[in-house]
């Protein structure tokens, strides 16, 4: 039987619904999810089959969404509230930080915050400076909650239903350029663990350590290197928190080569601290530097031109991994 | 012989008196324990507002639940923590409320209804909103106190959870402590709002102004919201006026507030107040109340020798905490 094909937001969306049917604790909020079903139409229909008390339409208000969804989480239910953008999720900044990750800590392990918060930031949308922010080494730089960051239907049903589960709290980063890719989702229930890279590709001579939407840069930028004669590993760690060092570590190892690929900003990027892995468990096998291309460490613009040269692409990729590999040891 | 004053019983006044006792001889042991060195951090003495807490907890049941902030000793001990932990917690001990990771402005003990205290100024109040809805949404008919100062009603979290507490109708009962100051800050300085509990037009909710060094009216006015939030008819806002004694936190931030006002407030002392109107109405005598302040300094001794003789956490024991695994 050919395996059925999702579109990143149905899988989401059967993630939710499912949950919801499993987990009477289960229920969702943010603003504009309910009655049209969210302004990227992740929780279509779910409103008309669960109700407006288990799908709650909030005002804007991001510092009671999350406030809200922690108070209920330490109480006993299981809230998935969303962030319509990520760039909002910081007017939530006190409740995220300061809140989400610390509670159970503080209480001396006598509470749980088994909240979820779904948040979203685009790609590509041209959208501007605050319409267009990823900045998902922040949160990995909070202990305290889980941080992940989906790049395909398969992975975000999977990582999703792990983390309403999961009693940690999560900061769950979808991807909107991703909502309409489609991939293949089984029909039987499964979740992935939280934690657990994914080698999207095997290869021999570099390993790509590619974020979210870069996966798919990766995997394309991959098969024409490999129609070359250059075998690229891909690996996308699809959570940050818990972060699998191990995968990462023992593909270096294989390949000696390290390039990395991501939509967030160079300094202080997820990138710097992967290369910051490598450097400490994998030096002695690396046979050239490693190589990071990610979002220039300037606000995204909103001129398109300009803020297509602003991300890293497929082309810069395969020209640092040809150059990479001549330059090697 | 009456044994009641306004419509309450003999039972629930010395529980109060005694709570109010608790607090009083507790936070005067911190300030002690603090200076001598024993206790360290940050910390924020309740002495004077005895009767806002005991008032508002009184009226609560044992499965509702309370939030607190960076003052809360005495909500704490209010809602019925054992001052042995509550102490221990102030040490930085394993046997205390939070095993020593919380310290003096975190405190959670849902057993007695203590779920949450937040540090951060405005921070517990939208979380607060959250615990009612779960109540609301299991149909349970418990209720939620947030407390907060008069500072925090200027934050954005007050507003927002007001504003989301009213229009889901949520079971829950917010207490502003109004004792005049944010730190330095005058009340009337830094609110546009005539009186604090003007704010609750906004929001469509009864606001209510009541002495908070009465505890009688503070738990008259604590028990009508209550049973309004229990009937599924909404949140009410709480404006309780009182004055702490002491400073901001445990050291002299400067001088903000005139000499003359703080020894008219201490002319208000809300324990004082409640002894005199028990003895005068001869609800009790002053040898049961004596009895009483007596226990409480025991228990705030046991408290003391408990804190001193637990353990400390160390780096690994707190590590554990950080997530459920
Ligand atoms: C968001 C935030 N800003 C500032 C502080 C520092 N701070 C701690 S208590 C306090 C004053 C709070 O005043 P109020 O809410 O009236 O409570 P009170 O201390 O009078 O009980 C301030 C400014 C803080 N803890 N959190
Ligand atoms: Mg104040």
């Amino acid at each position: 039987m050919p395996v059925r094909e999702l579109t990143y937001a149905e899988a989401l969306r059967e993630a939710l619904r499912e949950e919801m049917l499993r987990d009477d604790r289960v229920f969702l909020m943010g603003e504009d999810i309910g009655v049209i079903g969210g302004v990227f139409k992740v929780t279509q229909g779910l409103y008309e089959e669960f109700g407006q008390e288990r799908v709650r339409d909030t005002p804007i208000s991001e510092t009671a969404i999350v406030g809200a969804a922690i108070g209920a989480a330490i109480a006993g239910m299981k809230p998935v509230a969303e962030i319509m953008y990520m760039d909002f999720l910081m007017c939530a900044g006190d409740q995220v930080i300061n809140h989400l990750p610390k509670i159970r800590y503080m209480s001396g392990g006598k509470l749980k915050v088994p909240a979820v918060i779904r948040t979203q930031y685009g790609l590509y949308r041209y959208a501007a400076a605050q319409h267009s922010q990823f900045y998902p080494a922040f949160l990995m730089n909070i202990p305290g909650m889980y941080v992940e960051v989906p790049s395909t239907p398969y992975d975000a049903k999977g990582l999703l239903k792990s983390a309403i589960r999961d009693e940690n709290p999560d900061i769950f980063i979808e991807c909107a350029a991703l909502y309409r890719v489609r991939g293949p989702v089984p029909d039987e229930d499964y979740v992935i663990p939280l934690g657990q890279a994914d080698v999207k590709r095997e290869g021999r001579d570099v390993t790509v350590f590619a974020l979210s939407y870069m996966v798919h840069v990766a995997l394309s930028a991959a098969q024409k290197l490999g129609n070359e004669g250059i075998s690229t590993e891909v690996i996308d760690p699809r959570t940050l928190n818990p972060f699998d060092k191990k995968t990462l570590v023992e593909s270096v190892k294989k390949t000696g080569r390290l390039v990395i690929i991501e939509p967030d900003h160079k300094t202080a990027g997820v990138g710097a601290e992967v290369a910051a892995i490598v450097a400490e468990e994998a030096y002695d096998y690396l046979k050239a530097p490693i190589v990071r291309l990610a979002a220039d460490d300037i606000p995204p613009p909103f001129a398109p031109k300009a803020y297509n040269a602003f991300l890293p692409n497929e082309e810069k990729l395969i020209s640092s991994i040809k150059k990479l590999i001549k330059h090697s040891k | 012989m009456t044994y009641d004053l306004d419509g309450l019983s003999k039972e629930l006044l010395l529980d109060m008196y005694y709570k109010m006792m608790l607090i009083r001889r507790f936070e005067e042991k911190v300030v002690e324990m603090y200076r001598a060195g024993e206790i360290p951090g940050i910390a924020h003495g309740y002495i004077g507002e005895e009767g806002v807490a005991v008032g508002v907890c009184s009226a609560l049941r044992r499965d509702d639940y309370i939030l607190s902030t960076h003052r809360g000793h005495g909500h704490s001990l209010a809602k019925g923590i054992d001052p042995k932990h509550l102490m221990a917690e102030l040490y930085g001990k394993k046997t205390g409320v939070c095993k020593g990771i919380g310290g003096s402005m975190h405190s959670t003990e849902p057993e007695v209804g203590v779920i949450f205290s937040s540090a951060i100024v405005g921070g517990n109040i939208p979380i607060a909103v959250g615990v009612a809805l779960a109540f609301k949404m299991r149909r349970e008919d418990r209720v939620v106190v947030s407390f907060f100062g008069d500072g925090a009603t200027n934050t954005g979290a007050f507003h927002e959870a007001l504003n989301l507490a009213s229009v889901w109708k949520l079971p829950i009962v917010f207490v502003c402590e109004n004792n005049f100051y944010a730190i330095s800050m005058h009340v009337s300085k830094s609110t546009s709002a005539k009186e604090i509990v003007d704010r609750a037009v906004s929001y469509n909710m009864p606001g209510v102004v009541v002495d908070g060094n009465d505890v009688i009216a503070v738990y008259n006015a604590a028990a009508a919201a209550v049973n309004r939030a229990r009937k599924g008819e909404g949140p009410t806002l709480i404006e309780a006026r009182t004055y702490r004694w002491l400073d901001h936190g445990m050291y002299y931030l400067g001088k903000y507030r005139p000499e003359d006002e703080v020894v008219m407030w201490k002319q208000k002392c809300p324990i004082r107040t409640l002894r005199d109107r028990l003895l005068i109405k001869g609800i009790a005598t002053e040898v049961e109340l004596n009895s009483l302040d007596e226990k409480v300094v025991h228990e705030v001794d046991e408290a003391i020798r408990f804190a001193r003789e637990s353990a400390e956490p160390d780096l690994d024991f707190v590590k554990q905490f950080v997530y459920v695994r």
